[in-house]
């Protein structure tokens, strides 16, 4: 119960920050993506402050032996590169580039009653289903069912 | 030529170093928490991985999760009408882009947050290398769609 508050209170704060830095506004990104053209770098920003923040955060967190409020800590274990993991990457970066949203903004959006960023998410959420399914007419070896981040 | 508005000359007119600060700090801290506390990353979309489809017990968190989602953007909407949420491209490049983005985080296993913020804090070498993939393919995607094609 208070773990799912948690998760609640954890996303409000997240959306809030998407909100306040702009990032739900695909102009905002693509803004930062275009080196070639008027580049604002903000999302640089957004980015440097939250791992900044995370950073410290989980060195402090992770000399505990378990969560506050779980049995274990769920982290991903693996530490090398894979064409799946850099194909995927550059497959997201070409979506990315032609929108300007990327997941945690496409869902804050909604909020803004907008029905291109409602075309988005339901895009989106065809391909995080079907991914599998895609990886498994190319290559042999299945993907993760949950992906870690 | 509007004298009053900003002028398109100014290099970084629309740089907003201290929400985007603010915003970034507040990121930070809602992964903190999520961490501390119940043990996850807050990867979104891993998130909603975990989600297509459902699985029992492991669901409630992901969904309200992404309900306190909606909650922080529409509170600071309710409260300062912002900020503006614009796209440049139709509905059938938002279609491909959503498909992309759902596949490649799917297949690459992480985004923007899972990779570039928990990945990167966590000094991650996976995500350190995807998340310099997607800032490069992506700025390659803007370059050629806006500058070479038109889009």
């Amino acid at each position: 119960m208070i773990r799912n508050l948690t998760a609640l209170g954890a996303g409000a704060i997240f959306g809030l920050g998407l909100a306040i830095s702009e990032m739900v506004n695909p102009l905002k990104v693509k803004a930062f993506l275009d080196v070639a053209g008027d580049w604002d770098p903000s999302l640089i920003l957004v980015m440097g402050g939250a791992v900044m923040v995370s950073f410290v955060a989980f060195r402090l967190t992770l000399r505990r032996p378990k969560p506050i409020l779980a049995t274990r800590f769920e982290l991903p274990t693996r530490r090398d590169i894979d064409r799946r993991l850099v194909g995927g990457a550059a497959v997201f970066g070409v979506g990315w580039g032609l929108v300007g949203l990327c997941p945690g903004p496409a869902l804050s959006a909604l909020v803004y009653g907008n029905i291109d960023s409602a075309i988005f998410v339901a895009a989106m959420l065809i391909g995080l289903a079907a991914g599998p399914r895609l990886l498994a007419m190319f290559a042999a070896s299945p993907v993760p069912d949950v992906a870690p981040g | 030529m509007d004298l009053t508005g900003p002028h398109r000359e100014d290099p970084m007119e629309n740089f907003t170093p201290v929400s985007a600060l603010i915003g970034g700090g507040l990121i930070g801290l809602s992964t903190a928490i999520l961490l501390a506390v119940n043990g996850r990353l807050a990867g979104i979309s891993g998130i909603m991985a975990g989600l297509v489809p459902p699985v029992r017990d492991d669901a409630m968190w992901r969904i309200l999760f992404i309900v306190g989602l909606f909650g922080g953007a529409a509170a600071w909407l309710l409260v300062t009408g912002g900020p503006v949420v614009a796209f440049d491209v139709g509905w059938p490049v938002i279609v491909i882009g959503g498909l992309l983005t759902g596949i490649g985080t799917r297949i690459g296993t992480g985004c923007t947050s899972g990779h570039g913020v928990c990945g990167i804090a966590r000094l991650s070498p996976r995500s350190i290398v995807a998340t310099v993939t997607f800032v490069a393919v992506g700025a390659l995607t803007v370059f050629i769609s806006r500058h070479m094609i038109g889009v």
